[in-house]
């Protein structure tokens, strides 16, 4: 700016920029991503750290032959493509087979991410695609909870995630049933503070709600995630919650039980808040959070499966760009009061 | 009616392939998604089809000049219907399993619009011999592209091929591929093949065509 071009030098808006680049976002995800990530490994031990390495490098590898495919340059070199990987190994089970994880790493970037036009064209967050095409392809695996804490969990690698391509698991972990199935099925209601502290079972990075609470607040602080998303869906879940819970103490749980179980803190930080995927204008990600809230509530009660918050996610995608066309800003000097 | 000469054969060759009704004019999709979990239903609903394309085909076509312009949907329907009745019977009659593995897709094939649109833009505009052989080259093209979309989600879905286990003890089974979300998949996944294979044709031939037009010049 301060040397005088010769040449006027015309470009599209914006033409004020904060300096941020996707990279520099990306990196401060997987900061906020690296407390749960290693309270994971910490929790479900080698299958965990297997698990997650694997999902990350088949995402990058995906993303990086189908560019060199298709004769486009790679853009692995933005990070975006690592974090959704890292984020797909953090919503899988700790016992999964690898070959799996790679199969659903592969689908979620070739066709929810490259298929639609790459970064920022995705209608859907691919990490979640990934997971719904394992959940309806391998129903019993995707529903296998390894025990966390479990005893010579670093040293011993369960059998389960070494397993051949294309052949049926075998498991030797002790296994248990997520806060959420022992609901749905046994009627029984875990404790808030097991829930906070990740004492419980689940997806390798889900359990552990502060830590998730923890790395949204520093995004939020560092102005890179929209808040409005996950408080609205918080605020959703436990007022319907706690409605229910005034109506019928013993069926439902109270909103400390639905907000800390399952993915809720983790989709509703993490997944929702997908910059692409989700509405832009603030009303609409308000909007946006409550259909989450509903599907997730409504999902756990009546539906056939204990975990609703995958599934309320995508529905919720697939509705945001209505959002956007429903929530539109007025233009500056058309609409009320202009002439 | 003398639109251009077609040679016979070639009425039946473009039904396989550069007028495939699924893979390349995406007719006829629900059935070609709904029942071709396996192999075995997938050849027998395209077996079916070609049965009734064929007749349909023969019939509007010896009945063209006495069925009136305005009501010759309702006419190609009625002809269309009486056909899959005997289908539907026949398949009773062979198979009761069969039968209620395809279900109400039997009953469909009626308003399957590859057929209809068969009899509409062929069948009504051409001498019997000729729509015979549009109406079999059409319906072994859909057979033929049910059959590979049926082989894929069986041996992926159940690990079998007609019924016969594929693999020794232990595969693991893709369950999605029975879902009907599964023929979406499966035919995404020919869909490519098909057009990856006619973009390198369609290539091949426009290097010949520029080649003999430099040798031309």
């Amino acid at each position: 700016m301060a040397r005088l071009s010769k040449y006027l030098e015309i470009g599209s808006s914006p033409h004020v920029t904060d300096g941020t680049s996707t990279d520099v976002i990306m990196l401060n995800v997987f900061l906020a991503l690296l407390p749960v990530t290693a309270f994971a490994i910490y929790a479900f031990g080698s299958g965990a750290a297997l698990v997650i390495m694997v999902a990350t490098v088949s995402c990058v590898l995906t993303e990086h032959w189908l560019c060199r495919w298709t004769g486009k340059p790679s853009t692995i070199g933005d990070w975006s493509v690592a974090i959704t990987g890292l984020l797909y190994g953090l919503i899988l089970p700790p016992d999964l087979p690898l070959w799996m994880v790679f199969v659903g790493g592969v689908f979620g970037v070739a066709v929810a991410k490259f298929l639609f036009g790459g970064l920022g064209m995705n209608a859907f967050n691919a990490a979640l695609v990934g997971r719904a095409f394992l959940q309806a392809a391998f129903p019993q695996p995707m529903t296998h909870w390894q025990m966390p804490f479990a005893e010579g969990r670093f040293e011993h690698i369960p059998t389960s995630v070494l397993a051949m391509p294309f052949w049926e698991p075998t498991y030797d972990a002790v296994t248990t049933a997520t806060p959420l199935a022992l609901m749905k099925f046994e009627g029984q209601f875990a404790a808030g503070r097991e829930l906070m502290a990740g004492l419980t079972s689940g997806s390798v990075g889900e359990t552990c709600g502060v830590l998730i609470l923890l790395g949204g607040i520093y995004l939020v602080a560092r102005k890179m995630m929209n808040w409005r998303i996950p408080a609205s869906i918080f605020l959703t879940v436990a007022a319907m919650t706690w409605a229910f819970q005034l109506y019928d103490p013993v069926t439902y749980p109270g909103p400390v039980f639905m907000l800390f179980s399952g993915g809720l803190m983790l989709g509703a930080v993490f997944m929702a808040t997908d910059m692409v995927a989700s509405p832009i204008t603030n009303a609409g990600c308000w909007l946006y959070g409550m259909l989450i809230g509903l599907l997730v509530v409504v999902i756990r009660f009546w539906g056939g499966m204990p975990e609703g918050v995958m599934y309320a996610i995508l529905l919720a995608n697939a509705v945001s760009p209505h959002i956007d066309r429903l929530i539109q800003p007025r233009v500056f000097g058309t609409g009320r009061g202009s002439r | 009616m003398a639109l251009k000469q077609v040679s016979p054969t070639d009425e039946f060759i473009k039904g396989l392939w550069r007028d495939n009704p699924v893979f390349i004019q995406v007719l006829g999709m629900c059935p070609a998604l709904a029942v071709s979990n396996t192999a075995i239903n997938a050849l027998a609903m395209g077996l079916a089809t070609t049965f009734v394309l064929l007749m349909a085909g023969l019939s509007v076509s010896l009945l063209r000049s006495f069925i009136p312009r305005e009501a010759r949907i309702v006419s190609y329907i009625c002809i269309i219907a009486t056909f899959v009745t005997c289908v539907d019977y026949a398949i009773m009659a062979i198979s009761i399993e069969l039968h209620r593995a395809l279900g109400a897709f039997i009953a469909l094939i009626v308003v399957n619009c590859l057929i209809l649109g068969r009899a509409e833009a062929f069948a009504s505009k051409n001498n019997p011999g000729r729509a015979l052989l549009d109406g079999l080259g059409m319906g072994v093209g859909f057979t033929f592209a049910l059959f590979f979309i049926g082989v894929v989600r069986e041996i992926l879905g159940s690990g079998t091929l007609f019924g016969v286990d594929m693999f020794p003890d232990g595969f693991q089974t893709w369950t999605v591929m029975v879902l009907p979300s599964g023929g979406f998949f499966a035919m995404a996944m020919w869909l490519l093949v098909v057009n990856w294979i006619r973009q390198r044709e369609g290539g091949a031939e426009k290097q010949a065509n520029e080649r003999s037009r430099e040798v031309a010049s």
